[in-house]
């Protein structure tokens, strides 16, 4: 290890490690510094991804793809069901395989990275940051950077020493819980996502196939229906009345903010990606490509600035971010507040009336279309995202 | 007697963690608005000195790991 680098990440899920792999690429020295004992461990996701998504930063493997999505199906409160083809292909991840092959692309860049790295502090000289402090193995040290590069997550206090305001609203963080559990009778090529006031209300619930019976199974909320009743406890619930033999593997908790992105997300020497700058698509609570995206941005931008040697170019990264992105997270972020707040009644009602199309005309746009005529406010925002 | 602590002054801390239930998922440090919540590898405490009591953290927690306890945590319980 040097004793100075040009850039250090902070946590090494999929955006840190793109933010690492791209500054590294272009050309600065890059140290990635993770929390955990693992890359990619433990994992805090539902793992359902769009492979054109991927595919723009790694080449599919079939070692880290659980199965392939070709399916969408809805379930209404009463139980009605709307089978939707998808447009394109999806893909249920093996995350911990998948995280272990990012960092790994970083590293072959030239990334350095060490795990049990706990960032506690930040170094900060004449109003800008330019270093961090941690605990490694029960020891403290401090390593300088010219950019620090917070992929912490959720949690992000990297953000927040930096001066960024990285926290959520309760009302907006959705709490997640998710169980991969076998003997899990579905069809293992479909996402099943169930709507309503008796599944996950203000938020829904998942059931998304890994193949030989497995499934990752999970629910979020908000805070709001929260302080009533919690997450765990909807799916226990769940789980007692729709798969009383299931057997669970693994059980993860979690916090998705359903947010757009961060007002801010760049102050002097410190930028935010990933779950930390809030980079996830808040209709669907998607964060892995957004990730990735916000990552290989901020990754390239840092590299320019310090070779260019004016680090006041980092905030290009904000701008350019707003483009790809933000701006359209913004746009799903009003349709989620009018789709997330419907009656019980209003999903079965569009539900029923989506089960009587043809098939051939039963596609996400029509189902966007069906959400609008119960909310025509949401309709400009809905025309813009799925009739361009 | 007991309310929130907006003003800083009060300072019995009222928010319980059971680590031994926690999952360590971030979900309540993302939501706490003083940044009074330290979370490692699997480590978790309240900072008694940032925390206002708003409970925003126990209305999140996926898992109930975190209580509201209107009677006070005893410093030896921490």
């Amino acid at each position: 290890m040097k004793n100075e680098y040009d850039v250090i990440v902070v946590g090494a899920g999929p955006a840190g490690s793109m933010a690492a792999k791209f500054a590294s690429e272009n050309g600065v020295s890059v140290l990635m510094l993770e929390k955990d004992r693992d890359v990619g461990y433990p994992v805090r996701c539902g793992e359902a991804v769009s492979l054109a998504g991927i595919e723009e930063f790694v080449k599919p493997d079939p070692k880290w793809i659980s199965a392939e999505i070709t399916k969408f199906s809805f379930i209404s409160p009463d139980k009605t069901e709307v089978i939707i083809p998808f447009e394109g292909k999806g893909v249920i991840l093996e995350r911990k395989i998948f995280d272990y092959e990012l960092a790994n692309l970083a590293s072959q860049k030239g990334t350095e990275i060490l795990t049990r790295a706990y960032v506690n502090g930040l170094l900060i000289e004449n109003n800008s940051v330019c270093g961090v402090k941690y605990d490694f193995r029960g020891k403290q040290f401090q390593i300088k950077s010219k950019i620090v590069i917070g992929a912490d997550g959720v949690e992000s206090r990297v953000g927040r020493w930096g001066g960024l305001k990285t926290h959520s609203d309760f009302r907006d963080m959705e709490s997640g819980i998710q169980i991969t559990a076998s003997n899990i009778n579905v069809d293992q090529n479909t996402c099943y996502f169930y709507w309503g006031s008796e599944y996950a209300p203000q938020g829904y619930l998942w059931i998304f196939p890994k193949g030989n019976g497995l499934a990752n199974i999970g629910l979020a909320i908000t805070g709001d229906i929260g302080k009533k009743k919690s997450a765990l406890s909807f799916l226990n619930d769940f789980m007692k009345n729709y798969f009383p033999n299931a057997s669970v593997l693994s059980s993860v908790a979690g916090g998705i903010p359903f947010t757009p992105t961060l007002e801010k997300i760049v102050n002097p020497g410190i930028m935010l990606v990933g779950d930390a700058a809030r980079q996830i698509n808040p209709l669907s609570g998607g964060g892995i490509v957004s990730g990735m995206i916000g990552g290989s941005i901020a990754g390239k931008v840092a590299a320019h600035a310090i070779k260019n040697d004016d680090l006041h170019k980092i905030y290009d990264y904000e701008i350019l971010w707003r483009e790809r992105l933000g701006k359209r997270h913004e746009m799903f972020n009003r349709i989620k507040n009018g789709i997330y707040k419907f009656s019980d009644e209003k999903y079965d009602q569009i539900a029923h009336s989506l089960v009587e199309l043809p098939d051939e005309k039963r596609t996400l746009g029509n189902v966007a279309k069906k959400a609008v005529i119960n909310n025509p406010s949401l309709l400009i925002d809905v025309a813009k995202v799925f009739f361009k | 007697m007991l309310k929130y602590n907006y003003t800083k002054e009060i300072v019995l801390l009222l928010i319980e963690i059971l680590p031994d239930k926690c999952d360590f998922c971030g979900c309540c440090v993302g939501v706490c608005p003083e940044d009074a919540i330290e979370l490692k590898e699997a480590e978790i405490k309240i900072i008694e000195e940032l925390c206002t009591n708003c409970s925003k953290c126990v209305w999140s927690c996926p898992i109930e790991v975190l209580k509201f306890n209107r009677n006070g945590i005893e410093a030896a319980e921490l």
